[in-house]
């Protein structure tokens, strides 16, 4: 999808063409509504495609391998405890105890207030820890308490900030208001990486999709991710597919790579392999690694332990030999 | 205007997880009568359609060995009752897969239907034969009862296709186990049919899976898969059974193993009493 986008040649999108773009809630909503619409039979037609590939022995191996390292290990319950998070951090530095080839998972996921604690317990490991922000799930609240939160995780010493859009003010088309908080979270997130979430599952639409993953790569996003796990229907492979296009169209236009992050609804390793398939047909081999790509999920991890040990072993592995979390 | 009709030929697929699905890897085998006609092409399992009917398996463990013990006697005799309303179309079935004469066929399924209520009626009954009140010295008492195993892969009996398959599936999911069974490879077709009278009898999917296809290439996924608690040799082929039970010992499965057995006659306690573990437990006598 390289189709010229109205008003806006790609290639020419530099900061001062930015600048222009959000002088006005006019002329941001004439570059979104500007962009190429979504073929919804298509992508899915082309996602389903995909989905049928085939990856087997060792090309498998190290599909597993990467997506282990992909993975955030999520949780994000309100019974979260502190000993829950330890023992989640345990599991992200060695994955499976019985096999010490195991890579590690990119990064841990919790509440902001369970940051400290993921911090200390991943102290001296390269897993990182990432903490949702702003009013997670709903993204409902004023815009100092969802700079606060932010902040709070940041403090406490969160890399990466995953925060919430306000879908009601992106439904509403007040793409100004969105775009100003994102980049204001941005701010205050100082160093650490941020994930905009996109809620995909409130979007409606493919259209809404690409837009706001526009719009979030524009307020300077380091990474889009499509759900909080909290709205049903989450990652699905054409939303995945979209947002694939657009940090490839975003690349392309400013020559700034952003990530992506599906997540939600990645249960078993046939769906991660679907996903990594995709991130290397339509973003590009460039994406393929944890630095530019990540699964949020968390029992898909013992999914991706039981395939490996069925390489390693030849047997068919069960719940009973991976960890109940 | 001929009156011929159609043939309305039916296509013999896999019973795993309560539905009906064709093997994973497209492929099926004929199946031929004893005396040599081509009877029907049934599909031919993948070990990865074994490991799907696994994992059928173990997920409707939870709630079939949390059933009353009176609720399972219930949905087998079910089972009993939907079998005896098609003895018509089983005797047709086991008469072409045995080549047996048709009232020897018909005596075979009405066999098949008192031996399902047999062991129904053995659900509520067998933990007070196995259980028991232990005397202790000491103020406690100490109960032990029989508990399920948990999923159960049986290899059905090669010349017995009906009799044989329900005399081994019945003992494994009356004590609350799941079962996975690998159909007779030479007359898969009765199995296939009982798959569609489990499948509207109360039987919750899943507690019962029908696999079909080569025993020889089915067999050693199932024996060697690890979260698989037993093994039922019944069809085994003697060389092979010896490998599936070294296979079985990576996580020390219960395994029966084959041996020359009557299935026309009373079965006795054995099958019952193999897939099930004994637990005991200490309580202080209340004062």
């Amino acid at each position: 999808m390289t189709a010229p986008l109205t008003g806006l040649d790609p290639g020419v999108i530099d900061p001062g063409a930015v600048e222009d773009l959000i002088s006005s809630d006019a002329s941001l909503r004439r570059f979104l509504h500007g962009l190429p619409g979504v073929d919804q039979v298509g992508v899915e037609a082309r996602s389903a495609a995909l989905a049928t590939r085939s990856v087997k022995t060792t090309a498998k191996a190290r599909a597993i391998d990467l997506a282990v390292r992909m993975i955030d290990l999520t949780t994000l319950e309100g019974a979260d405890t502190p000993g829950k998070v330890r023992s989640l951090c345990a599991k992200a530095r060695r994955p499976d105890p019985a096999d010490p080839t195991t890579p590690q998972v990119a990064a841990v996921c919790v509440y902001p207030d369970l940051v400290p604690v993921a911090v200390e317990a991943l102290d001296g490991s390269p897993v990182q820890v990432a903490s949702v922000a702003t009013a997670f799930p709903a993204g409902r609240a004023a815009l100092p308490v969802k700079l606060a939160d932010t902040a709070d995780a940041v403090a406490a010493g969160a890399h990466e900030v995953d925060m919430v859009i306000d879908r009601g003010a992106f439904l509403s088309g007040r793409y100004l208001h969105v775009y100003d908080e994102i980049r204001a979270v941005k701010d205050v997130c100082a160093g650490a990486h941020l994930k905009v979430i996109l809620e995909t599952g409130e979007l409606a639409t493919y259209d809404n999709v690409r837009r706001a993953s526009w719009l979030a790569m524009l307020a300077g996003g380091d990474f889009i991710k499509t759900s909080t796990g909290k709205v049903s229907p989450a990652a699905t492979l054409p939303v995945t597919l979209v947002m694939l296009e657009a940090v490839r169209d975003y690349r392309e236009a400013t020559g700034r790579q952003v990530g992506v992050k599906p997540a939600g609804g990645i249960r078993t390793t046939k769906d991660a392999l679907r996903h990594l398939v995709q991130v290397g047909e339509t973003a590009g081999e460039d994406w393929l690694d944890p630095r530019w790509f990540r699964l949020g999920a968390s029992s898909l991890l013992n999914d991706l332990l039981m395939q490996r040990a069925k390489a390693a072993s030849g047997r068919y592995s069960g719940p009973d030999y991976v960890s109940l979390d | 205007m001929s009156t011929e009709r159609l043939a309305v030929r039916k296509t013999y697929k896999l019973y795993v997880g309560g539905g009906f699905p064709r093997s994973e890897s497209g492929r099926s085998y004929p199946v031929t009568a004893v005396s040599g006609g081509f009877l029907a092409n049934a599909a031919r399992a993948s070990r990865k359609d074994a490991r799907d009917a696994v994992v059928a398996a173990r997920k409707a463990f939870p709630g079939w060995s949390g059933a009353t013990a009176y609720n399972r006697g219930q949905v087998l005799y079910r089972v009993a009752e939907l079998l005896e309303g098609r003895r018509a179309q089983f005797a047709d079935e086991v008469r072409a897969a045995e080549g047996l004469t048709r009232k020897d066929a018909a005596a075979v399924v009405d066999a098949a239907v008192d031996r399902l209520v047999w062991y129904a009626g053995w659900a509520d009954k067998i933990t007070q034969i196995t259980g028991a009140a232990n005397p202790v010295a000491g103020p406690y008492f100490n109960l032990s009862t029989s508990e399920p195993t948990g999923v159960v892969c049986a290899l059905a009996p090669r010349e017995s296709s009906l009799l044989g398959l329900i005399s081994v599936v019945a003992p494994v999911v009356i004590t609350g186990n799941t079962a996975v069974v690998a159909a007779s490879e030479t007359g898969p077709l009765p199995a296939v049919s009982l798959g569609e009278v489990l499948a509207t009898s109360d039987v919750p999917g899943g507690v019962v899976n029908v696999l079909t296809g080569r025993t020889a290439e089915i067999a050693p996924a199932l024996a060697a898969h690890m979260d698989v608690n037993g093994l039922d040799l019944a069809g085994a082929p003697g060389d092979l059974a010896r490998e599936l039970e070294t296979a079985a010992t990576h996580n020390l499965k219960r395994v029966l193993r084959p041996c020359a057995e009557d299935w026309a006659a009373e079965p006795g306690l054995t099958r019952l009493t193999h897939w099930l573990e004994t637990k005991t437990v200490w309580h202080p006598v209340g004062t």
